[in-house]
């Protein structure tokens, strides 16, 4: 026999708790047998929020001394040597005064009204392609060598779960709550219809801007007059290997700074055809002072060359091109992994035929 | 309505003689064509665009008889999902490459140009992803519901779609729609300027039942939303909010939702920024106030002339666009036209649409098409206008239940200035120049 369950006491529990806004939900369950207890473990395991007062803030501790290390190798990639960011990745320092101007500068220091958001963003999403890989501490000392690189904190101060709802960001009284409806001029009911206005006066127009991408915009209609391709495959073409696969996933873990099916060069040098190809050798890429060398020694990237580099980007600029530091550009550990290695070769590979 | 046959002009005097069929393109096609492409916009050296009829091939027309109607076409199975036709292959989601330093913090735009109705085909919908579209294994999703709660839970997908489901349409917006416009006028095409829209008809659980199940303690005000994407995207929401018309969904348009839209679950926040529709949701923490998350701190507030900045503007105010003509819909014909576009408000349902083309001189009311529904797309007409070749300027201005008009980008700016980035809902201009061309125009 089958049993009906009375969905009326949630329809009603609703309206009460619609009616009194604010006023929370509590009392029985109407599916307990959808969904589980989360356990305690799996809550501090996922809950990595971080609130302005601090609520949320794991232990551990970090300064601008030690965090400048970990910035130099895992965030100047993107967002430079000192902050000031390379292409169009966000700047992180500076800006101060500069909200009013014409190109206002929102950083850290000049916008960011809490020190938390920071930590908290940083831990969650940064590096960008490599998140959560940051251990606490780094994370904390991260956060210090920018708060103090926008003279929000010393480069002694100690962040921690205790002191970082306690920083005060210089632009935090600047926010306010929303206004809107804001810019009405007139009400429906009064709203013109005949005779509105004597003359049309035209300030500017985009096509004399001419930034709108080449395949889009008004020269849309031209491709669509354009004879369509001859034939629609229904499926992708031959079976894929499975390694080839896996390694295109890999790949996502370079894909924010190399593109391999296009000579153009992002962060990194176009991986375009690097197989058998002299290191530091592509042209229009500003290589690091290490590449360069390599490109001097005749460093070629043969496959065992590429997969040890790969594996360990450090190691092996400090064995294979003598570089003291064993610092590139390049804000990548290296994969831990001997099958991603694999795999990502296997792509690599592939890739190369295309 | 009087008919009048389009003008033949010098760039597509094809024979309209006979032609064999089976000859692949033919000469005159490609004169048509080469027409078509003549010049910028698809303007031809005469300086008229190229006349709809004036693109076909005879070989194709009555007397003849096109193959298709001679050979069979592919049988069923040939494309198990199915795809667009191959004629609508440059109706696809566009970006602007300068606007983002990589595609996988960046965002692409809806083609409303080439849409009818008021939803939004699944494959169209805009994507803006903040750490690229994550592969969720739909058996490993968990969604953690947790905070001030008595029952911390973990919810399956499966338990999820067990739940009695709602299925409700809404607009979704990016805050920055229309963002790189307070300067001036900066990209020809509908689809750069308002096409961070999309409206779907979405499936799944209401907010409020799941927070219910968990029991959320009477001092809790917050929730903070969380995805499971490398970017771990995360906003707060205002309890009231949630327990008023929020859903967790697992379906777009009837079929499960796009890898790139949030696959297997994502959040609808109905009216709300669409930065706020968390995708990929993984985590609600239930609390006693905002977080103050970087997408609600250093993004997604508006920055005003005095330095001061605005912050929870959540709502998406009253906006309106037509879709066509527009500049990837020219004027190919003179004679009678039918302007399309799309309204739609936060706050409610679209109640009257004004439409001017002669630059706001002159307004006429537009007809709405049902359904009108709330925090949803409608569609609007102005039947019977008739192009006689002159200049002439096309705008929108919508008004919503609450009784908000849209604004003039004069009036915005003069309260917000130009740099606050996100919620330009000013009314949009596109010229129609002698030659049936159209660009997209500000005017004082």
């Amino acid at each position: 026999m089958s049993a009906w369950r009375n969905l009326t006491l949630a329809a009603g529990a609703a309206v009460l708790v619609l009616s009194s806004a604010v006023q929370a939900p509590a009392g029985e369950r109407l599916f307990p047998e959808l969904g589980a207890a989360a356990t305690p473990e799996q809550i501090k395991a996922w809950d990595i929020d971080v609130r302005p007062d601090g609520f949320g803030a794991p232990s551990g501790s970090g300064t601008a001394v030690k965090g400048e290390k970990v910035y130099i190798e895992r965030c100047a990639a993107c967002h430079g040597d000192f902050g000031e960011a390379r292409g169009r990745y966000p700047v992180l320092v500076g800006g101060h005064g500069s909200l009013k101007e014409q190109r206002p500068e929102k950083t850290v220091g000049s916008y960011w009204p809490y020190a938390s958001t920071v930590f908290d963003y940083i831990k969650r999403a940064m590096p960008f392609g490599e998140a959560q890989t940051l251990t606490d501490d780094e994370v904390y000392a991260v956060t210090a060598y920018l708060l103090y690189m926008n003279d929000v904190i010393d480069n002694d101060f100690v962040l921690d779960d205790t002191t970082i709802g306690k920083v005060e960001m210089p632009n935090a009284a600047q926010f306010f709550e929303d206004p809107r409806p804001d810019g009405q001029t007139v009400k429906a009911a009064d709203l013109c219809m005949k005779n509105c206005k004597a003359e049309i006066k035209v300030l500017g127009r985009a096509k004399a801007i001419d930034v709108t991408p080449e395949k889009g915009g008004a020269s849309a209609q031209k491709q669509s007059a354009e004879p369509a391709s001859p034939t629609q495959t229904a499926a992708a073409d031959a079976a894929p290997q499975g390694d080839v696969q896996a390694g295109k996933k890999v790949f996502r873990k370079c894909q924010s700074c190399h593109v391999i099916d296009s000579d153009k060069n992002k962060l990194g040098p176009s991986l375009k055809g690097i197989l058998g190809r002299t290191a530091g050798s592509v042209d229009g890429f500003r290589y690091s002072k290490v590449f360069k060398a390599a490109a001097g020694q005749g460093l070629k990237w043969t496959d065992d060359a590429l997969m040890a580099f790969v594996a360990d980007p450090k190691s092996f600029v400090k064995e294979k091109i003598g570089a003291d530091k064993g610092r590139t550009r390049m804000a990548f550990p290296g994969l831990r992994k001997e099958q991603d290695v694999a795999d990502l070769m296997a792509y690599i590979k592939k890739a190369a035929q295309e | 309505m009087k008919k009048t046959r389009p003008p033949v002009t010098p760039g597509n005097t094809h024979s309209k003689q006979p032609v064999a069929s089976g000859t692949g393109i033919d000469a005159s096609r490609r004169k048509a064509l080469l027409a078509g492409l003549g010049a910028a916009g698809g303007v031809a050296a005469a300086g008229l665009i190229t006349p709809a009829r004036a693109l076909a091939d005879p070989a194709n027309l009555p007397p003849n008889v096109a193959d298709w109607s001679r050979v069979l076409g592919p049988g069923v199975d040939a494309f198990p999902y199915g795809v667009p036709s191959k004629f609508e292959k440059s109706v696809v989601r566009r970006h602007v490459d300068w606007l983002t330093a990589t595609p996988e913090s960046s965002v692409n735009f809806t083609p409303l140009y080439a849409l009818d109705g008021i939803v939004t085909p699944n494959g169209l919908c805009f994507e803006r992803h903040h750490g690229g579209a994550a592969e969720v294994i739909p058996e490993d999703y968990r969604l953690m519901i947790h905070g001030m709660v008595e029952r911390p839970l973990v919810f399956t997908y499966q338990d999820l779609k067990r739940f009695p489901p709602e299925s409700r349409f809404y607009f979704l917006e990016c805050a920055a729609n229309g963002g790189m416009e307070w300067r001036g006028a900066q990209l020809n095409g509908v689809q750069f300027t308002h096409g961070m829209v999309h409206c779907v008809q979405y499936t799944g659980v209401p907010l409020r039942r799941l927070l219910e199940e968990a029991g959320v303690k009477p001092k809790a005000k917050w929730l903070l939303v969380e995805g499971g994407d490398s970017a771990g995207m995360n906003r707060s929401l205002p309890l009231e909010k949630a327990l008023d018309d929020c859903m967790v969904v697992y379906s777009m348009n009837g079929e499960r939702l796009r890898t790139e839209q949030g696959y297997p679950i994502r959040l609808v926040v109905p009216g709300f920024e669409g930065n706020m529709w968390v995708k990929w949701l993984r985590r609600i923490e239930v609390g006693d106030g905002a977080w103050q998350a970087r997408e609600e701190t250093s993004k997604y507030t508006d920055l005003m002339p005095d330095g001061r900045a605005r912050r929870f503007t959540w709502e998406m105010d009253c906006k309106s666009v037509i879709t066509s003509p527009c500049p990837e819909v020219p004027c190919r014909d003179k004679g009678p036209q039918v302007i399309k576009g799309l309204a739609w408000s936060g706050r409610g349902k679209i109640k009257r649409v004004d439409v001017t083309v002669d630059g706001g001189r002159n307004w006429h009311q537009a007809r709405l098409e049902d359904p009108i529904m709330s925090k949803c797309l409608t569609r609007f007409y102005l039947d019977g206008w008739e192009w006689n070749g002159d200049t002439a300027y096309l705008q929108s201005r919508a008004i919503d239940e609450t009784g908000y008009v849209q604004p003039e980008m004069a009036a915005l700016q003069a309260v917000r200035g130009v740099n606050s980035i996100y919620h330009n809902n000013a009314i949009q201009t596109w010229r129609i120049n002698p030659t049936g061309e159209v660009e997209n125009v500000r005017l004082a």
